[in-house]
């Protein structure tokens, strides 16, 4: 199988923090490595607490590593970068904006016509099967939708990785696996190349094509598992599979969550 | 897609997350703003609105809490205004009939027709039009005045973290001070004029609002700012598209309070000195033992502050349309 080039590398990467005491340094990961490529869909898991968020943060260039580097593209990462778009559980929208303006937001920072603005905006509308909605506001649309719609704001940047950040964990279940085939489907369909941050073993083993194990703070990556399973395109399949519940298993030994709930 | 069915979409968003994104409409607004309604001074907003903020309660509430705590139970729209209009009927009767069966003379409270009586003769005698409309531009070029300069100085405070905290002691002493008190002193300075009365209708309406902008500027959702520093936004783009939008419920609630303040201020102004005006009327009136004039010119106060409100609010629900109207 030909390697396709890495859009994103992480190389030995460190981040401490100020503990809250003032004195004694919190290190939040610890010679973190590994790479997503190009069309590749990597979740992170990991206990609470572990740095998944501070590997966001440092990929978004809204904080800088101790020691180590970040390469987007092969371009190392020295501050906010538009080629990187990232999602939160909070949906984030401007709730004074129309849905349209809202998914037009990323772009206002550029230099583009109003014209190609909206249009753009409406495309990724459209990908996302949200264009009816274009002209609502964000309190008219559900949480489903409204992650959906920020899924469109976020892609209509165009970014060459898209950083997703637990964006379903505020979600009821069965929205929560409608929104996941939704946004599996949007992902597959034009081979974003995404990095999802979750808690959920069941959703990093049917949304991803490799799973990253995170070990306790300081967090480490402890396992890479690559998720060897069809349908990478629709979570419902895979999660009726048998298999599935096996990658689960092994994950649940991994992150020794047997022995703590004893 | 079975999310998309707009009608469960709508009927689900008024109440849970749709102030996620924005925690100022929402809840923590309620709970921050010192509500004019509940005749809380606005000056204590510094102290209220530090601890009061984003208090999570509401929202945890589930589908439909938030509409049925404003309805009373088993009382239609029509009745509770009937309700309203039949105090106020008893409440007028009352006054016009009990003070007199008590033996309580008229230059002491005046029945409703005296205050009519009165009011006709000042229409026609004291020019009470020139009045009104003095005491009326001044309180809202003060409002006008004083709201721009609070809103302004609350943004140029909350864009810039050190000079906020260099002057915080300063603007919290100030906002403490009576600010009416400082009258006397604006008449000496300005002599008797209407200046004095707009200074102190700009002072007092200042500090609601630079004290509701300045606290919204401060709890803008970092996750919002950071998206925009994600999206590689400037800081001046940051301001005008995210905080500037996001403090408007704030701003909205200083202006409710700023609006009556606005009518205390002209008023003391005009009590302390000057030759016209509504306050003016209620010292000649003292001064001639005219209670019914003193009660006429408190009741057009009331409707002038009332009417300035109004227009607050009106402007607010235009502003803030996109907020569902049980969080607001």
């Amino acid at each position: 199988m030909l390697k396709t080039a890495s859009v994103l590398d992480l190389i030995g990467v460190t981040k401490r923090f100020i503990a809250p005491d003032g004195v004694s340094p919190l290190v939040a990961i610890e010679r973190v490595s590994f790479e997503v490529r190009s069309g590749e869909f990597v979740a992170v898991v990991g206990p609470s607490g572990c740095g998944k968020s501070t590997i966001l943060n440092l990929v978004a260039g809204l904080d800088r590593p101790n020691e180590g580097r970040i390469l987007l593209n092969q371009v190392p990462v020295t501050g906010p970068n538009p080629t990187v778009g990232f999602m939160l559980q909070k949906d984030l929208l401007l709730p004074w904006r129309k849905i349209v303006h809202n998914v037009e937001f990323g772009l206002e920072a550029r230099s583009i016509s109003r014209a190609e603005r909206r249009e753009r905006a409406l495309r990724e509308l459209q990908r996302c099967r949200l264009q009816e909605f274009a002209e609502s506001y964000p309190y008219q649309l559900s949480g489903g939708m409204r992650q959906r719609a920020a899924l469109a704001r976020t892609l209509a940047i165009e970014p060459a990785i898209v950083l997703l950040d637990e964006p379903f964990s505020a979600l009821d279940a069965q929205t929560k696996l409608i929104l996941q085939k939704s946004f599996a489907q949007t992902i597959a369909s034009s081979a974003i190349t995404t990095l999802l941050i979750t808690h959920d073993l069941m959703e990093a083993v049917i949304m991803s094509d490799r799973i990253l194990v995170m070990s306790e703070r300081p967090g480490r990556i402890v396992e890479e598992i690559p998720v060897d399973l069809p349908d990478r395109d629709n979570p419902m399949a895979r999660i009726s599979a048998a298999r599935s519940r096996e990658y689960v298993d092994h994950l649940l030994g991994s992150l020794h969550l047997q022995d703590k709930a004893a | 897609m079975t999310s998309s069915d707009p009608v469960t979409a709508v009927q689900r968003s008024g109440t849970r997350n749709a102030h996620d994104a924005a925690p100022h409409p929402g809840p923590s607004l309620r709970s921050g703003r010192p509500s004019p309604r509940d005749g809380v001074p606005a000056t204590q907003g510094v102290a209220g609105s530090l601890s009061g903020e984003r208090v999570p309660s509401r929202d945890s509430g589930e589908a439909g809490e938030g509409q049925s705590v404003l309805v009373v139970p088993g009382a239609s729209r029509s009745s509770i205004l009937l309700g309203s209009l039949g105090f106020g009927v008893v409440f007028l009767l009352a006054w016009q009939l009990v003070p007199p069966a008590l033996g309580v003379p008229s230059y002491i409270i005046p029945t409703v027709t005296d205050l009519a009586r009165e009011f006709a003769r000042m229409a026609a005698r004291e020019n009470l039009a020139v009045h009104v409309f003095s005491t009326v531009t001044v309180a809202i070029a003060g409002f006008i005045i004083g709201s721009l300069l609070g809103a302004a100085m609350g943004y140029v405070l909350g864009m810039s973290v050190l000079i906020e905290k260099v002057l915080s002691p300063y603007i919290l002493g100030l906002q403490i001070a009576p600010k009416v008190a400082f009258a006397p002193l604006f008449i000496m300075w300005l002599g008797y004029n209407s200046w004095p009365k707009l200074v102190v209708t700009i002072l007092v309406v200042f500090f609601p609002i630079l004290v509701n902008v300045l606290q919204s500027m401060k709890t803008v959702d970092r996750d919002l700012i950071n998206l925009a520093r994600a999206y590689s936004m400037s800081r001046m783009q940051i301001f005008w598209k995210i905080e500037v939008p996001a403090s408007m419920p704030a701003l909205m609630a200083g202006l409710r309070i700023g609006a009556t303040l606005a009518v205390i201020g002209v008023t003391v102004g005009e009590l302390v000195g000057g030759n016209t005006g509504l306050g003016y009327l209620i010292t000649f009136g003292e001064g001639q033992a005219n209670t019914a004039m003193v009660f006429d010119a408190i009741v057009l106060l009331t409707a002038i502050g009332i009417v300035l409100y109004g227009a607050v609010a009106v402007m607010e629900a235009r502003v803030l349309h996109y907020i569902p109207r049980a969080l607001r």
